[in-house]
């Protein structure tokens, strides 16, 4: 059964993250293949999660609950009941303000191993569709490392892009296009 | 019974709107176009009614190429139905190098023959002249083809009004899933058939060099797959379903191979896949992001979108190994390449903060001119002669579809009744 719920989220104005790319312009030669480019591929994030472990305080507001139990996916005053975080234009970088949530979500999922994630890239409507797909997948992908880092397994995640695809705002201005650039939490039973 | 012939009148809307059509809008008129005047083509025979207008058709699409002025019907100066009744003296005065001359006998129920001649003002001669069998189902293309013959007599280049155009549109109604589809049209926005419906998205078609075929990506199954589809029997087959994105087919210039973009190890790389066997030989190997490959012609070499410095930009890179090489270094948005016919140039989307145009680099000066004028503009497809880009754009919120001459000295625009069109693709000519 598909929990999905795209729940409205109440955003604090995104931090934007400065872009950490400092690679050279110009020619530069593919990288050789070791097998283990997965988790390069976007390693400045990766690097990025020493707080994610909940171990700093967060304001809980009035009602919140932080659960892991099952039902808890379905609760509307769970800490869980988000289920999107959003993204800079052109950005696969998580912003702090995500990190807690994204790790609720990874201590959830390690404590079902009955349920799977599915985690749905998406983009705004700038840029080339194909590229935002693989922006998109590149989104997904960095959720799906935080995700693992609480211990869930890596079989009960999926990552698929829908690139500028499934936009959720129609309108073709700043707030629909940042309400567009996301990754959205799918779970269902296994 | 009123029931019932409700249900016929949304079915028969239903249809309607699966086969809109798409009208063209001459956005941009080009400055030293050639006057050529089409005289309307004489109906003989019975019925003498045409189902199309055959001179109309011709003049839309030598005026559509931004190359030719035909003058506007009610403004000829003469209407000869023969070479012996052309007075040469009265053109010269206007200033009128070609003139078209034609008729259309009709034999029978869907039974045509189509004549024309092209007639050199300056030469006071006939310099082009053919006649055609043709039936309902093909008076169109005949007058396509007789265009192409025109455009080729006096230009030099091959005309591409007698090829094909396939284009996805989306259209969203309140409480009810999208219906997406892929369209193959006449370039002139006539004819559209669906080749596939989907309440999921369809992506990236691209033409096998043949033409009877198209590869494209639908994500019918929650999440993207690569296609072929044969055009003529509407058989399919499934050719990339990798864990991750399969994405950015392109078929290689022999018609053996496809590009694709991968990211079973998880992060997106284009790989070569061989289609008779389905092995795949992987082309790039880096943790940025490369994709939306496409082919240089001799196929030895693919120009693709990578993010190795930070933005999207182009490289290029042969397939059989090497280094990519940087070929676009101008803004900090440069995507979606197409190659031109010759090999010459690439056109591509270039994007500078929130505006995205389309803009051709010429390869050996590095001269990068940009073509068009719109917000969101993208998804450049060449003519298969050269001579014009097609491209998906916004206008009032809509997705429709432009077309710019490759000088960018002419422009067009294609609108959809309603809903959004997108990803544009000419077809090769026709073998």
């Amino acid at each position: 059964m598909k929990l999905k719920i795209l729940s409205a989220l109440i955003m604090t104005a995104l931090l934007s993250a400065c872009s950490p790319d400092n690679v050279k312009d110009g020619d530069t030669a593919d990288a050789p293949s070791d097998g283990g480019r997965d988790n390069q591929s976007s390693g400045a994030q990766v690097g990025s999660i020493g707080d994610g472990s909940g171990a700093q305080g967060t304001a809980l507001s009035a009602g919140q609950v932080v659960s892991y139990d099952k039902a808890a996916i379905n609760d509307v005053n769970s800490v869980l009941a988000e289920k999107v975080i959003y993204f800079d234009f052109d950005s696969d970088q998580i912003s702090q303000d995500y990190m807690e949530l994204i790790a609720h979500h990874g201590k959830y999922l390690a404590a079902n191993t009955d349920m799977s994630l599915k985690l749905e890239g998406h983009g705004d409507e700038r840029g080339t569709r194909e590229y935002n797909v693989a922006l998109g997948n590149r989104r997904a992908q960095a959720v799906r490392r935080l995700v693992l880092f609480q211990g869930a397994d890596a079989s009960q995640i999926s990552v698929v892009s829908f690139g500028e695809e499934k936009p959720v705002a129609l309108g073709h201005d700043e707030e629909a296009w940042r309400l567009n650039r996301r990754v959205e939490f799918v779970y269902e039973a296994r | 019974m009123i029931k019932h012939v409700l249900i016929t009148l949304i079915l028969l809307l239903q249809m309607h709107s699966a086969h809109a059509v798409l009208q063209v809008e001459i956005t941009k008129g080009a400055e030293g176009a050639l006057p050529i005047a089409i005289i309307p083509f004489v109906a003989k025979g019975k019925p003498a009614s045409l189902p199309v207008n055959v001179s109309a058709i011709i003049a839309a699409d030598l005026q559509r190429s931004g190359k030719f002025a035909p003058i506007e019907e009610q403004k000829l100066i003469a209407r000869p139905d023969s070479p012996e009744a052309i007075n040469y003296k009265l053109w010269r005065i206007a200033s009128i190098d070609h003139l078209v001359i034609g008729e259309v006998n009709v034999a029978g129920p869907s039974r045509y023959t189509v004549s024309f001649r092209l007639i050199d003002v300056f030469k006071g001669m006939q310099v082009q002249g053919y006649q055609f069998v043709a039936d309902d189902s093909n008076l169109r293309g005949t007058a396509h083809m007789i265009s192409d013959l025109i455009y080729e007599q006096i230009t030099g280049q091959k005309g591409a009004f007698d090829t094909k155009i396939a284009y996805v549109t989306v259209e969203r109604k309140v409480g009810m899933q999208p219906s997406y589809r892929l369209q193959v049209a006449d370039t002139d926005g006539y004819n559209p058939a669906t080749a596939l419906t989907s309440t999921q998205p369809i992506m990236s078609p691209s033409w096998s060099p043949d033409g009877s075929r198209l590869a494209y990506v639908s994500f019918e199954a929650g999440r993207s797959e690569i296609f072929i589809q044969n055009l003529r029997t509407n058989q399919r087959q499934k050719v990339s379903s990798y864990k991750g994105i399969n994405g950015a087919p392109v078929w290689s210039p022999d018609g053996k191979k496809l590009a694709l973009t991968l990211s079973r190890q998880g992060n997106p790389d284009i790989y070569v896949m061989d289609l008779a066997t389905k092995k795949l030989s992987q082309v790039t190997r880096h943790w940025g992001i490369d994709t939306e490959p496409a082919w240089m012609p001799d196929g030895s070499e693919l120009i693709f979108t990578s993010s190795r410095a930070g933005k999207p930009q182009l490289y290029r890179k042969a397939i059989n190994g090497g280094k990519a090489r940087r070929v676009t270094f101008e803004g900090n948005y440069n995507a979606n390449a197409e190659v031109a016919p010759d090999g010459r140039s690439v056109a591509f989307v270039h994007g500078n903060g929130n505006i995205f145009k389309i803009a051709v680099l010429d390869f050996e000066t590095g001269f990068m001119q940009v073509l068009t004028d719109g917000e969101l503009d993208e998804s450049p497809s060449f003519a298969p002669n050269g001579s014009m880009i097609l491209y998906a754009a916004q206008a009032g919120g809509r997705g429709v579809l432009a077309a710019v001459s490759t000088d960018g000295r002419f422009k067009q625009r294609l609108v959809l009744s309603e809903g959004d069109v997108r990803e544009p693709t000419w077809a090769p000519f026709k073998k």
